[in-house]
């Protein structure tokens, strides 16, 4: 399942492959350590600080600040259809940061570290496979949210 | 304890050496380092190789190079860490020469990059990201190191053109050496005017991929002194490293690593960031220089742009900096990198750098990174 992460993957096996289905029904998932409470994104199944294993899921807001961004015109194989493309890394409100694309609400140039941005969670809508992804956009994007599924 | 000195150098020409096989570039460093030394081959102990395997059709290098060199059957491992692996490479020579195992090792760093393409090379390099969270969004490897300027630019308002001054000071002094890929002095408008790659660099901050390799001869002290009258020491080491991913660093305005690094070599060797006169650093992006002055104390944090629009790190100033060209001219063949610098600083020490000679040249550094700074060597070399 998590080979759906990416217009390119290069991971398949986690033990956080239900990232990938939360992010298919809208919900961007950070994990907490059930030991201390260590919480971060992206999750991680393995506690840094305590070493645990003992995690769950944290549904996140996608709201935050740019940390800082670029935009890549000499794209790597995989990419050259897409380039230029803008990568941002977004510090989260509650903690940890992500890597994502700017979005169409959020021009390069007008892209400065500190703005506040809501990251939204997107599916490539041409390809055949299931290929997902996030981008970022100006507060207040809103996005569809499927129902919680029982995940095991 | 007995100190480790360097008792030959040898360097190849960079560039892209579609006349050469991997092998036959180390064979050529291999030669010259020997020759430099005045010893034969019967005189080492050991080889360690630095490469960067992926690169390279060959599995296993370290065997095909041992080979070549008809140094069967003495022991020769290899050492990877990125773009750092050269002075990883010469770190566990120190190592093997320290306990005691040794006396004699050659250290050789060798690389074949342009046996690929450069989207092929591209997309490589941006998985020395992390692949899980990151390079699904095509990352690039200039594009990190973009996103370093970016912040710098926001918080201390370094600029562009500052950063391009490194290319140009570093061009300028590729020029002037032979091994240099590149040996064309660049104008700075022209450069700043090149095509974009990941904003805000463009063509000129980057380094080039190329091929190439560089040697070294280290020995335990007494041997070195029996063996070599111009033994230039290795008396300080350092190495630290720092998350795989930038989602998980501190702060992207310079290398945690370098800090570490370079604090732990100063220590070991008894020196300061003052006493150093001439320095490598890892230039593989123009910011790379302006961090690599920061995190080594040259100058003050957010100063870099300013200490290299002084010019204080050319011949005459504070401290000269990449007077061979650095990655950035000289070309930057990943496993033999640190390995050059290293040759580089001990031809300055014993004066024998000739139009590029540092004048005074007594203590001199290396600082190799890895990846976007994952990995840092930070080694002080001394003449005495």
């Amino acid at each position: 399942m998590f080979s759906w992460f990416g217009k390119v993957s290069f991971v398949s096996y986690t033990k956080v492959s239900d990232f990938a289905v939360h992010l298919k029904d809208g919900r961007m998932m950070g994990s907490v350590c059930k030991d201390c409470g260590y919480t971060t994104f992206p999750p991680r199944a393995d506690c840094p600080q305590g070493l645990s294993g003992n995690f769950e899921f944290k549904e996140y807001s996608g709201k935050g600040k740019v940390f800082t961004h670029t935009t890549i015109s000499a794209a790597p194989t995989g990419f050259e259809d897409v380039a230029p493309y803008t990568i941002v890394v977004v510090e989260l409100d509650e903690g940890g940061r992500l890597m994502a694309w700017a979005g169409d609400t959020v021009p390069a140039k007008e892209l400065k570290i500190g703005i506040p941005v809501q990251v939204v969670p997107r599916i490539f809508e041409d390809s055949p496979e299931i290929k997902l992804y996030y981008t970022v956009e100006k507060p207040g994007a809103t996005w569809k949210k499927a129902p919680a599924p029982h995940l095991g | 304890m007995s100190r480790v000195g360097v008792i030959g150098a040898g360097h190849g020409v960079f560039g892209r050496r579609s006349d050469a096989t991997v092998q036959e570039l180390a064979f050529e460093a291999f030669r010259l380092a020997i020759k430099d030394a005045g010893i034969s081959r019967d005189d080492l102990d050991a080889t360690v190789v630095a490469a960067v395997p992926e690169y390279h059709k060959q599995r296993s290098v370290a065997g095909v190079v041992q080979e070549y060199l008809n140094l069967n059957p003495k022991p020769t491992w290899l050492t990877e860490v990125a773009c750092a692996s050269g002075s990883a490479a010469i770190r566990t020579a120190w190592m093997a020469i320290k306990s005691g195992v040794h006396q004699v090792v050659a250290v050789i760093g060798c690389q074949k990059m342009t046996e690929m393409a450069t989207a092929e090379i591209l997309a490589l390099m941006g998985r020395v990201g992390e692949v899980q969270w990151e390079s699904i969004f095509g990352s690039t490897f200039p594009g990190y190191y973009a996103m370093f300027a970016t912040s710098h630019m926001h918080e201390f308002g370094t600029t562009h053109e500052q950063m391009m001054q490194v290319a140009v000071k570093n061009h300028f002094y590729g020029s002037k050496n032979p091994n240099a890929l590149f040996r064309k002095e660049i104008q700075l408008d022209k450069a700043m005017n090149s095509d974009a790659v990941a904003s805000p660099f463009c063509v000129y901050d980057c380094c080039a991929n190329a091929d190439g390799a560089a040697c070294l001869i280290l020995a335990e002290e007494s041997r070195a002194k029996a063996l070599s009258k111009k033994v230039v020491w290795l008396d300080g080491v350092g190495c630290a490293t720092a998350s795989m991913s930038v989602l998980r660093r501190p702060n992207l305005v310079g290398l945690p690593s370098a800090v570490e690094a370079g604090q732990q070599a100063f220590r070991m060797a008894k020196v300061t960031a003052k006493d150093v006169k001439v320095a490598e650093v890892h230039d593989c992006f123009t910011i790379a220089e302006i961090m690599a002055y920061e995190d080594l104390g040259f100058c003050k944090k957010g100063h870099g742009g300013k200490f290299i629009e002084e010019k204080r790190s050319y011949i005459g100033g504070e401290v000269a900096v990449n007077v061979d060209g650095g990655l950035k001219a000289k070309g930057h063949p990943i496993g033999a990198t640190g390995v050059s610098m290293a040759y580089e600083i001990v031809k300055q020490l014993r004066g024998e750098s000739g139009e590029r000679q540092v004048p005074n040249a007594d203590i001199g550094l290396t600082h190799n990174v890895g990846g976007i700074g994952q990995y840092t060597f930070v080694h002080l070399f001394r003449r005495d």
